[in-house]
């Protein structure tokens, strides 16, 4: 129950109008920028980072937070009533949240959407609040070959269950590594990769890079579809809300089905976009009236706005405890976190309890601030669609422009922000993904720093990643991992023909 | 109760025509951002190389990491450019953009230039402002006064919010330096 009085601590921490208003601030802010089409959660958490920066640390992280959760929330608006989904996640809550928009039950759709995702979160926030603390003293007793080891299972995992080409995973993550050595060298303090470039010794701003791969890229995407919409408006009436609710318990085993999918995938990286297929496919297999799924089912959004938000969240789990973020987003996230000087970690849960408990019990509050935000105020941010894009464009250019700068004052990095627009930009049309840049960027020089601690500690023998049992086990599977589409390819040939040989 | 009834519509006039002619195919810029990052693999391996890349007596040398990191990148770098050359797939013959998606993207990313190029001069403010209005009216087209306007009140609101409540520092220029900031 340890966690539990921690709990209650960081609620008391939270619990000033200053945090809450920040709350209501960044839950707007994000619902806002999660409506606008192309923009989702990385995006908008990219785009409004720079605001916190002159934050203290707990009001910053709880403001940031609440972003993620409103960009989370605003997506399934335009899911549901423009048939746009803002982020790969949010394709499957297409599939029955547009049907039901056009039968006229967009409020009961939304609805729906807003109380799932509210369950799922609520589901992989209590997994955080159990799990991460002992995880963390769990992890508190690694090494640098134990740490280098989960880095290396991290980086295979995203390799080996990436959706994307291999080859063009493996540049997007090997890219970010070596982006993050430009610079002084932080066990040698030589210089390496700078060419005699002033502005690169400083090395290559995570965050510059991110808003320019997140921020400048998806504006010049957005500009190049065509941006007519046509949608449906909705106002949601309590009445339509107490309906949605009464019906859930009937929809509990897809719920809990669900939110267990979305927190098992969304700890292992990339996982949240596999979480709501596979939360709706798996309604649809259990239900007795497969045909009606697609035309507008109830349970065909809450299960994939359950998965997809559980797995959102439980994303940040391996980031708190591990200092590993599972997706993009926490990547970010975990960017923003090293800007004040907080290193994520397991040495967090001990150094900055006040700080970690606080933004745990943020993610409870900002749930259900967020929860009731949205279903007020839906007609509001529908509305906001009707602003034309011509206007809201410079806007994010000049936000991501002060952010950029903000960070180290440097006029330098707004031309590296615009580069890696346009970086940004070629890779996505070429698929190349980013979350794994992203990741690597910002896990790259501890990576090396890991590898390089263990490699001095095992006298150059890289036998040191199998010298005792847990880190062995971890180094070997993040081999199996990065090398798993071979090796399920082999096993299911293999079946196949002890299969065929029997008959 | 709910009002589905209303619909929401937003046009646009001035969309890319979906039988523009195609400046490039897929497969020549993935096989040009192959060759891209081959060369960037090089560069850095070469780099990397002159920096030390093996062990001394105090463990690896600085370069150690990033040359085989650069290893790695020319090596997938060399896979995507064959696959890329090779691929059968219809999608690679595709259009990487269109005529007209180009000049939509550019509408972008060369005011976004510019304003990056101002800013060094005249300073983060006066250049959103100059940037939304000429954005809004230029392109968006968008009525004049409407476009001052929105500018207007969004940099002003840029300027309380760094300069007041933030206490950021952001690239001032001529006119802030004549009112006395």
């Amino acid at each position: 129950m340890e966690a539990f009085s921690l709990l209650l601590h960081g609620f008391s921490v939270l619990l000033t109008w200053k945090t809450l208003v920040l709350m209501m601030v960044g839950l707007l802010l994000g619902v806002f920028v999660g409506v606008l089409p192309g923009l989702g959660g990385p995006n908008g958490v990219a785009i409004l980072l720079p605001l916190t920066f002159t934050m203290d640390p707990t009001s910053a992280i709880v403001m940031l937070s609440c972003i993620y959760w409103g960009s989370l929330f605003g997506g399934a608006i335009t899911s549901i009533l423009f048939n746009i989904p803002g982020e790969a996640w949010s394709v499957a809550t297409t599939f029955d949240g547009y049907p039901m928009a056009q039968q006229g039950k967009a409020a009961e759709a939304l609805t729906a959407a807003f109380t799932s995702s509210f369950i799922g979160s609520l589901f992989a926030v209590m997994l955080i609040t159990f799990l991460a603390p002992s995880i963390a003293s769990f992890a508190l007793k690694f090494g640098p070959p134990e740490f280098f080891a989960v880095y290396l299972l991290t980086f295979c995992s995203f390799v080996g269950l990436g959706r994307e080409d291999k080859h063009k995973t493996i540049i997007s993550m090997v890219l970010g590594l070596l982006l993050a050595g430009v610079g002084m060298d932080t066990v040698s303090g030589s210089l390496r990769m700078t060419f005699g470039f002033e502005d690169l010794l400083r090395g290559i701003s995570f965050l510059v890079a991110v808003i320019g791969l997140f921020g400048i890229s998806e504006i010049l995407l957005t500009m190049e579809e065509r941006l007519a919409l046509r949608g449906h408006a909705a106002r949601i009436s309590l009445r339509v809300v107490w309906n949605v609710w009464k019906e859930l318990p009937r929809y509990w085993a897809t719920l809990l089905r669900s939110s267990m999918i979305g927190t098992w995938l969304g700890v292992t990286p990339g996982g949240a976009i596999a979480a709501s297929f596979m939360g709706y496919n798996l309604a649809k297999r259990f239900s007795n009236d497969k045909e009606s799924f697609g035309k507008g089912r109830i349970e065909g959004v809450f299960a994939p706005e359950t998965a997809a938000h559980a797995s959102g969240t439980a994303a940040l789990l391996p980031m708190l405890a591990l200092g590993i973020p599972g997706s993009g987003t926490a990547a970010i996230l975990l960017g923003g976190l090293m800007v004040w000087g907080l290193n994520p970690g397991p040495l967090l849960f001990v150094e900055h309890k006040d700080f970690v408990w606080g933004l745990i019990a943020s993610m409870y509050l900002g749930n259900v601030v967020g929860l009731f935000i949205v279903l007020s105020t839906v007609p509001i941010f529908a509305a906001i669609l009707r602003v034309p894009f011509a206007a809201i464009a410079p806007m994010i250019v000049v936000s991501c422009a002060i952010g950029a700068y903000a960070i180290q004052n440097a006029m330098f990095d707004l031309w590296l922000m615009v580069l890696f627009g346009v970086v940004g930009y070629v890779f996505k049309k070429v698929g190349i993904p980013l979350a794994p840049f992203a990741l690597a960027l910002v896990l790259g020089n501890r990576a090396e720093d890991a590898f390089r601690l263990s490699m001095i500690g095992g006298q150059g023998d890289l036998g040191v990643f199998w010298s005792n049992g847990l880190v062995g086990t971890i180094t070997t599977l993040a081999i199996v991992l990065l090398f798993w589409p071979l090796i399920e390819k082999v096993w299911t040939q293999a079946t196949r023909r002890l299969s065929s040989a029997k008959a | 109760m709910a009002n589905s009834d209303k619909e929401i519509v937003v046009e646009d006039p001035t969309a890319p025509g979906a039988d523009s002619p195609a400046v490039v195919s897929n497969r020549v810029v993935d096989a040009a951002v192959m060759i891209l990052l081959l060369g960037l693999a090089v560069l850095l391996g070469y780099d990397n190389y002159r920096t030390g890349m093996s062990w001394e007596d105090t463990g690896p040398q600085a370069g150690y990491m990033p040359f085989y990191l650069s290893v790695i990148l020319a090596g997938a770098a060399l896979y995507g450019l064959v696959t890329a050359l090779s691929s059968r797939d219809a999608a690679a013959t595709d259009a990487f953009v269109t005529r007209a998606q180009l000049s939509r993207v550019m509408q972008v990313l060369v005011p976004t230039v510019l304003f990056v190029l101002m800013t060094a001069w005249l300073g983060i403010y006066i250049s959103s402002f100059l940037l939304i209005v000429g954005f809004m009216w230029g392109i968006g087209r968008i009525a004049i006064w409407k476009s001052v306007l929105t500018a207007l009140l969004l940099t002003a609101a840029l300027f309380v919010t760094f300069q007041y409540a933030f206490d950021v520092i952001m690239p001032k220029g001529p006119l802030e330096a004549a009112l006395g900031y």
